[in-house]
């Protein structure tokens, strides 16, 4: 365990820190404690998200149609504020959740018994999702008037001083951590993506694991997009586009092995963190907006290409000392 | 195996071409085909426009208004639904560019086919389309917001801008106002800081204003001329319990504002009529297919309700000022648009 | 049934159906063929220009139907290099990345007066240096393609951005227009779909008929199999980066010509319809599988679907949920026939052992 922790999660701790410091040499308010707390906040969807995506990513599948669940189950929670006031704002959670699940359910049956490949079904689920939601929408927005106060609350209360997206982003991360090292599906999802034959042989269902897993990925995505749509009072078409990309990027970052079989839900946790302070802090430090996007660029490929280095020294100490 | 695909392959283009060459197209009396194709599909100011076109449709009579977009905005995506425009030999394209140079080979490739092109709202550069609707000349846009801004601010501090993407022509023509417009010595003491992206994102939109508010403490106002952005920064004003403190304006919807314009965050915003854009131009691609003008300078236009629009330099048309909402009369236009 | 009486039960019937037999009936020959991924494209393109046809007098028209492949030509001349990634079970989603920089680099040349050679040549040259970079990621440090192309998309749109800001190039030289918009000769041929045939031989020669093409189906079936073979793993698969940037860099000439002008948002988008295209063509994301008609006809497949939804003024909103069955659709009907086929194969196998029996 030591061990495992040692070779992924501090790379990156290591990575963040120095991050952070050539922000804090810039502006100095950055690590302010409301200031990590805003960012914390402004990362906990994208943490629920990629776990989900770690999981997928796990078994040895990816899952591109994230971004367009957010934007339907969002689109069809603030619609439902929209048109029944009335409805008590558990049931339209309740509601964009299930609607999430449904739709990884989609994916996932698709998936285990359609024999499709992961990426074709989600690559098409994506644009299929994308498009309802527009034909759900007509085209047009839920916007701040439209919803209740209640829904725009959602994401905003706060327990302990701690806005409610925060603690629900915290109790995913928990559940979720002691799901995949406890709790028998959960190894068995590893089992899968680290090897599938000798999975089958020990009894593992694969169709089995592949509706759990698509499902709940689906699930976080439902909630990610009742907390989205809320949390900027508004609910566009566009909610989210290009967003699985960053959920892969937060995996990858993360030490999550794209083939599958191997990573942490810590690492995820880490990686997205990573991505958060990094887009939260290239508005703040004095830099032309231009460079933005190249800037990102050559952060998370340096991080990956440290990542990957650091992890092949450590299996070459690790080989070493198994010979000695 | 795949001699037989070929084989099949090579009966059915040489089948289809052959059948091709008989096929002509002539059909005098159905009405003119009238295609309003905007910047994407599933926005609130288009869907308006749309709504304008079968309006104006409706009016005219003989015109068949269609809408059109392509569901990210794009160039290429626009591209490829001109091309089919030319394909089916549609009679006018009025379009909202997302690009206005990308566009221009392949509207010169329409014009040449017999279609009349103009364009409104974002315009096309000259030569690639015949007149150029602008909803207001780019001057007064850019120059009213920093007045709308001023009057808040009681024209002191400093003002950020948070506009769409770094490639939007419209924008970053007005931006360029803005800063002309605040060298009068009037503004002696705002300063226009800087201009964030927020690619038309909700989420990035709204990072990039907490991202102004936290880098210059003392912000005393947000300009964001764009629908997504204004009102992710009016969110990010919200929550970071800045109301009163950082005034914001821009360009935005009713209907979508109407929350922020009602509860003060923002004091006053501006914006055209999406109804009468769609509206004109269908009166203008109408005027121009049956001939009526050339589209030269000094043509004039009936234009039904609007009046006349007259064509002006460059083949530029004007239709009015920008209207500002506030508090008084926001609740009367969001039901409109 | 015990659950251990019923996993021997499944794996019995696994054997039977992989054991070989007479599969020279016929029946089962024409099964086998209209079960193929390409047959089955085949009929429907034919459906496509049936239904299209009787539906709008606009589409079976020659120049039309020419015309069209101006908006797809870049697209599928990207998805001829990706079929290489993808069979060696790899993937890259940075070609529009490439592009843009490729593009951007064509603008600054231009302002700094290259002719229209020199341009196509900077074009090409930014390609094929962007997919040594790709490639030498993924091949040196061993790092997983879609990973660093993930990556290297920001970071190469991101160059362009940094220096172009809001600005636009739009002065390119008289001639450069032929290249995206001109047309052969005198004809009514666009230059891009004659380029785009061409390059879909030639990797197809290479695909189907050398000793590269063969390794590369090796690679996608197992690496590390063909690594102890002695086939230079790491350095084909360099090599399918370097294509796929040069190709990329092709891709960026043409469509710069096409739209006469460069702004670093250019292509955004073409990553995933590319391997759109290279997926439905048959080729199997894990590697190993496909071929180039395939590849070839999907192309042709979605370029007159979005025409012929285009000319019907079918809304986009409709066309992105079209697209996205067709691709799901298109995988799915193979893989239930492959299950009759395999169950077809069964009931042929019980019969001849009951004949050899006797």
């Amino acid at each position: 365990m030591r061990e495992f922790f040692k070779k992924r999660e501090t790379t990156l701790l290591i990575l963040i820190a120095v991050m952070l410091l050539l922000i804090v040499s810039q502006a100095p308010s950055f690590v302010s404690p409301e200031n990590i707390l805003r960012i914390i906040n402004d990362t906990s969807i994208l943490i629920m998200v990629s776990i989900g995506q770690f999981m997928v990513i796990l078994t040895g599948g990816i899952d591109l149609s994230v971004a367009s669940i957010i934007g339907f189950s969002g689109m069809a929670a603030s619609m439902m504020n929209q048109y029944f006031p009335e409805m008590p704002i558990v049931f339209i959670l309740f509601a964009g959740v299930g609607i999430g699940t449904v739709l990884g359910l989609f994916n996932g049956i698709l998936i285990a018994y359609g024999k499709v490949p992961p990426i074709i079904t989600t690559l098409g689920t994506m644009s299929i999702f994308r498009g309802f939601t527009f034909v759900l929408s007509k085209g047009q927005w839920v916007t701040a008037h439209e919803m209740t106060e209640s829904y725009m609350h959602i994401p905003h209360g706060t327990f302990l001083g701690v806005s409610s997206l925060i603690w629900v982003g915290v109790v995913v991360s928990l559940v979720m951590y002691y799901f995949m090292k406890y709790v028998k599906t959960g190894r068995e999802i590893y089992a899968i993506g680290g090897n599938k034959v000798a999975a089958l042989f020990v009894g593992v269902k694969e169709n089995k694991i592949n509706i759990i897993v698509y499902s709940l990925v689906g699930m976080l995505s439902g909630l990610a997009g009742v907390m989205w749509t809320a949390r900027y009072a508004a609910a566009v078409n566009e909610t989210a586009i290009g967003f699985e990309l960053f959920t892969v990027a937060a995996c990858v970052l993360g030490g999550v092995n794209i083939a599958g079989g191997s990573g942490g839900v810590a690492g995820v946790i880490l990686g997205a963190l990573f991505l958060g302070i990094l887009t939260n802090a290239l508005p703040v430090v004095h830099l032309s907006p231009f460079y933005q996007l190249g800037l990102q660029g050559v952060v998370i490929l340096g991080a990956m290409i440290v990542n990957s280095v650091s992890e092949k020294r450590n299996e070459k100490k690790l080989l070493n000392r198994r010979l000695q | 195996m795949r001699k037989i695909l070929i084989l099949l392959l090579v009966l059915m283009i040489t089948a289809t071409f052959s059948f091709a060459a008989g096929q002509k197209e002539a059909d005098q009396d159905s009405p003119l085909k009238i295609v309003l194709l905007v910047k994407s599909l599933g926005n609130g100011f288009f869907e308006a426009v749309a709504d304008g076109g079968k309006e104006a449709a409706a009016e005219l009579g003989n015109v068949e208004s269609i809408y059109m977009g392509p569901s990210a905005s794009t160039a290429e995506g626009q591209i490829e639904i001109i091309e089919t425009l030319i394909a089916q030999q549609v009679d006018g394209i009025a379009i909202s560019a997302n690009d206005r140079d990308a566009l221009i080979p392949v509207t010169r490739k329409a014009m040449k086919a017999g279609i009349k092109v103009i364009s409104f709202d974002s315009g096309i550069n000259v030569g690639g389309r015949i007149v150029d609707l602008v909803p207001s000349v780019e001057e007064l846009i850019g120059r009213q917001q920093v007045q709308l801004i001023a009057e808040l601010t009681d024209y002191k501090g400093q003002i950020g801008i948070v506009s769409s993407t770094s490639q939007a022509t419209n924008q970053n023509a007005w931006i360029k106002w803005m800063y002309e417009e605040i060298k009068d010595p009037k503004y002696k003491d705002m300063e226009l800081v800087e201009v964030a992206y927020g690619d038309d994102a909700s989420d990035k939109s709204y990072r990039e204003a907490v991202g102004l508010m936290q880098k210059y403490p003392g912000l005393a106002g947000i300009i964001s001329p764009t629908t997504i952005g204004i009102l992710a920064s009016a969110k990010a004003i919200e929550d970071e319990g800045m109301e009163g403190k950082v005034q914001l304006t821009g360009l935005g919807l009713p209907s979508e504002m109407q929350h922020y314009i009602e509860n003060g965050t923002s004091g006053q915003m501006a914006l055209w009529n999406p109804i009468d854009l769609g509206y004109t131009s269908t009166f203008i691609l109408e005027a121009l297919i049956t001939g009526k003008v050339a589209g030269n300078e000094g043509d004039k236009i009936d234009a039904g309700r609007m009046g006349t629009i007259e064509i002006g330099k460059d083949g530029k048309a004007v239709m009015g000022t920008p209207f500002v909402f506030n508090k008084d009369n926001i609740a009367k236009f969001a039901v409109m648009f | 049934m015990s659950k251990d009486e019923k996993n021997t039960i499944s794996s019995k019937s696994l054997v039977d159906s992989s054991r070989l037999v007479d599969e020279s009936g016929w029946r089962i020959r024409l099964v086998s063929m209209v079960t193929r991924w390409e047959f089955i494209l085949l009929i429907l393109l034919v459906m496509e220009v049936l239904i299209f046809s009787n539906l709008t007098p606009h589409f079976l028209n020659t120049f039309n139907l020419l015309n069209t492949t101006f908006t797809f030509s870049e697209k599928a001349i990207l998805a001829l290099p990706m079929i290489f990634i993808i069979l060696s079970g790899d993937i890259d989603i940075s070609v529009a990345g490439i592009m843009a920089l490729s593009s951007f680099a064509m603008g600054y040349a231009s302002t700094q007066g290259v002719g229209t050679t020199g341009l196509v040549f900077v074009g090409l040259g930014v390609g094929v240096l962007a997919g040594l970079f790709n490639g030498l990621l993924v091949t040196g440090l061993d790092m997983p393609a879609i990973a660093v192309t993930l990556a290297s998309m920001t970071l190469f749109r991101g160059i362009s951005q940094a220096v172009l800001e809001d600005q636009a190039y739009t002065k390119y030289p008289e001639g450069f227009g032929y290249f995206g918009q001109g047309y052969i000769g005198d004809s009514i041929v666009p230059f891009e779909l004659i380029l785009f045939l061409v390059l879909a031989v030639i990797m197809g020669f290479v695909l189907h008929k050398t000793t590269y093409g063969r390794k590369l189906y090796a690679i996608g079936n197992s690496s590390s199999a063909s690594k102890f073979s002695g086939i230079a793993v790491n350095r084909i698969r360099l090599f399918n980066f370097i294509l796929n940037g040069l190709f990329s860099g092709i891709a960026a000439v043409l469509l710069t010509s096409r739209i006469g002008s460069t702004r670093p948002n250019i292509a955004t988008g073409f990553e995933l319809e590319v391997i759109t295209l290279v997926v439905l063509g048959g080729v199997s994301i894990t590697g190993g599988k496909g071929n180039i008609f395939g590849v070839v006809l999907a192309i042709f497949l979605l370029g007159y679907l979005k025409f012929g939804m285009g000319l019907l003024n079918i809304s986009g909103k409709v066309m992105i949920i079209t697209t996205g069955a067709l691709l799901i659709i298109a995988v799915l009907i193979p893989a239930l026939m492959d299950t009759l086929k395999a169950r077809n194969k069964l009931k042929n196998q019980k019969n001849s052992e009951v004949i050899l029996q006797i």
